[in-house]
């Protein structure tokens, strides 16, 4: 175990492949932060349930019809792997009001950071997207998501996981995504996440009663897309309240940190456990002979 | 002696390698034993509801729904058997890096089992996914997800499994009679074993925290950030416990195959491991209430969540502590049994627990297991024993190697 010529040249190795390859990694990341993340921003105030969004949503994405129904109070109708967006009415201290339910494209996601596959994946524009060749259909995305948005075809030998993209493919051609473009309430306004937080504060600035002083989606979950205004308090229109504001990756990463240390620490610790009682037992048995 | 080159085969009456394997995959003694009457039908209907699975999707034998997308199969399948497989790296340490040479007679067969508990339960995991095709993607790097609690508990369950497969080769290499493998492959076993010991510390306290991004979902009794520790302390009396269980079959099935020797041994094994589990328990007790005095969870005791977290506490985490302990002092094998079967059943309670009975307590549906998933983890459960024994029949696992194998020390 001497640290010898050999043993050097290969630690200078090690050594430079590492800073080699952080290198590369750095300069990726710098470019990469010329692009803003992409969101939406969902306007309760403005919306009137008319699901224009989930009719356009299901024709864009080739998914059946959703029933024509008027979304009533006290019933909670949920995203599935047959509906990537779902609109809900509740009744609030501020009245009737309309919330819109999808993927919240997290800016640090659960569900990517629990892929091992990566097939949950942020693209640098914003969206989430899942892509189905790498997928295994392990499920963890769901289990972590904090939102439950990912849904699983169960009824299926090819399963997919469904939920809403923000229409990525519409976005690289240029477009914006479906629901957005189809409000004719004008409930949701896409745009890059800076200038969208920037829209909502103007609102809430220029109508403080008209508005709950809070743009959900800010902070919440390390912050989100997908962002809300609301007329009536957060609690009240179907959002937890109690969700943390880092963000959920945050909370399995010192686990991970760990690991290479236990690596590096473990096994020379063993080793010398081993190699010590080893000449214990040839010194014990030395004496008995 | 160390140069003289040695056929990989030999000693076989004179057999070819392939002729003895095929002779060996004979069923050996009697067919219609107890076990085999109730273990064969159930793999039967089984294999039909796997193929069902395969043709009509998950759903159409599980109850999982979009709310737990995780049940039966991943809660007790993988997360508890692989607790349970844990006796193999808690016994290695002892055996080959504290060198406590009492437990040496039962390295193997505990070897053997944590293998064979890994290869099924990685077998379930693949029943569980949804697109089992695609599973070489994070093996053959086109994608690695590393911020994944997963990939590496995946990659840990493979390598894991390498280290045990080495670890328990020279008994095969003593069944098929190659003696130069069996030298090559024994010289492999310390280096296999602090291998296998590391990965298995990080792959048990792993699959807790595969459970840290779940906190909203998960009832805050058994939620906590120390997850992961608790999986890694459990697990060593899980393992343990399993190992006094099975052991203990194992006398009475295979009694012809144990030497006099071994036999007389046995109470000084158990009593050993009974001590240790005491002790494990003691230190998951504390860890536990140091977690549920920190996060002041006083006031969900006297909820119906609060009874259940303290039947699980109490009943089968400090009983089973005392029972082990007083066992250990009276020397009451019996009552070290006993200790044993209520520590397993506290580690299934407490793993259920955490991935399926309290995750997402407060929907108002819940999941629970249909017919058709027992009936598949009990086809896993069942296939594996059979395979079990078919090995156990054949190499030295319980019985004394071969006079060659011992003169080649």
């Amino acid at each position: 175990m001497s640290f010898n010529r050999r043993n050097f040249f290969k630690t200078m190795c090690v050594a430079g492949a590492t800073l080699a390859v952080g290198n590369s990694f750095g300069a990726a990341n710098s470019e990469e932060q010329t692009v803003e993340f992409q969101g939406v921003l969902y306007d309760a105030t403005r919306c009137i349930g008319c699901l224009a969004c989930e009719r356009v949503c299901a024709k864009a994405h080739s998914l059946p019809e959703p029933k024509k129904v008027k979304p009533e109070v006290g019933v909670i109708r949920k995203t599935s792997e047959n509906q990537r967006t779902a609109i809900n009415n509740y009744n609030t201290s501020k009245g009737e009001v309309f919330v819109k339910n999808q993927c919240m494209h997290c800016n640090e996601p659960a569900c990517a950071a629990a892929c091992l596959t990566m097939a949950m994946y942020k693209t640098k524009e914003g969206p989430v997207v899942w892509r189905g060749d790498k997928c295994m259909g392990c499920r963890y995305c769901m289990v972590s998501c904090p939102f439950d948005v990912p849904k699983f075809e169960y009824y299926s030998a090819n399963p997919k996981i469904e939920k809403c993209d923000m229409c990525y493919d519409r976005i690289k051609e240029g477009k914006i995504p479906a629901c957005a473009e189809a409000c004719p309430g004008d409930a949701l306004t896409f745009g890059t996440r800076r200038e969208l937080i920037e829209e909502a504060r103007k609102r809430i600035f220029e109508n403080p009663k008209d508005y709950e002083n809070q743009i959900w989606g800010e902070e919440v979950a390390g912050g989100t897309g997908w962002l809300y205004l609301s007329p009536a308090p957060f609690k009240e229109v179907g959002f937890n309240t109690k969700m943390q504001n880092s963000s959920y990756p945050e909370l399995s990463k010192g686990f991970l940190y760990t690991v290479p240390s236990v690596f590096v620490l473990v096994p020379p610790l063993l080793l010398g456990i081993h190699e010590a009682t080893k000449r214990n037992k040839n010194t014990n048995s030395e004496e008995n002979e | 002696m160390n140069n003289q080159v040695q056929p990989i085969a030999k000693d076989n009456d004179g057999q070819s390698i392939v002729r003895f394997v095929l002779s060996e995959l004979k069923p050996k003694g009697k067919i219609l034993t107890p076990f085999n009457i109730i273990a064969f039908p159930v793999i039967v209907v089984g294999i039909v509801l796997i193929v069902l699975r395969f043709m009509n999707g998950i759903g159409s034998i599980t109850n999982l729904n979009q709310d737990t997308p995780w049940g039966l199969w991943i809660g007790f399948d993988v997360v508890t058997g692989v607790a349970f497989a844990g006796g193999a790296y808690v016994l290695t340490f002892m055996v080959y890096i504290l060198k406590m040479d009492k437990y040496h007679s039962i390295v193997r067969v505990t070897v053997l089992n944590g293998f064979l508990a890994y290869l099924f339960y990685a077998g379930a995991l693949l029943l569980d996914l949804g697109r089992p095709w695609n599973v070489i993607n994070p093996i053959i790097g086109n994608s690695f997800g590393t911020s994944s609690v997963l990939f590496l508990v995946a990659w840990h369950f493979m390598l894991y499994m390498l280290a045990e497969l080495i670890e328990f080769s020279p008994a095969i290499a003593e069944w098929l009679g190659a003696r130069r493998a069996r030298k090559i492959l024994s010289g492999l076993t310390i280096g296999a074993v602090i291998f296998g010991i590391t990965l298995s510390t990080l792959h048990q306290s792993g699959l807790g925290a595969l459970f840290l991004m779940a906190k909203d979902k998960i009832h805050p009794l058994w939620y906590s950030e120390f997850i992961p520790i608790m999986f890694l302390v459990s697990s060593v009396f899980a393992g343990l416990s399993m190992v006094i269980f099975e052991g203990s079959i194992s006398h009475k099935v295979f009694f012809d195959q144990i030497s006099e020797k071994n036999h007389k041994a046995q109470t000084g094994i158990l009593q050993g491991l009974a001590k240790i589990c005491a002790g494990a328990l003691f230190a998951y007790f504390f860890l536990q209430l140091l977690v549920f005095i920190h996060q002041k969870n006083w006031t969900l005791l006297n909820t119906k969540w609060g009874y259940w977290y303290l039947l699980e506490m109490l009943g089968f985490v400090l009983l089973p502590m005392f029972l082990y302990l007083y066992s250990y002092r009276t020397r009451n094998v019996f009552l070290i049994r006993l200790a044993a079967i209520v520590t397993m059943l506290g580690v299934i309670l407490n793993r259920l627990n955490v991935t399926v009975i309290s995750f997402k307590w407060d929907a108002p549906t819940h999941y629970y297991p249909s017919w058709m998933e027992i009936v598949v983890t009990l086809t896993v459960i069942f296939t594996e024993i059979l395979i079990f024994r078919w090995i156990v029949n054949r190499m030295p696992v319980l019985r004394e190697s071969p006079a060659w194998a011992k003169e080649d020390h």
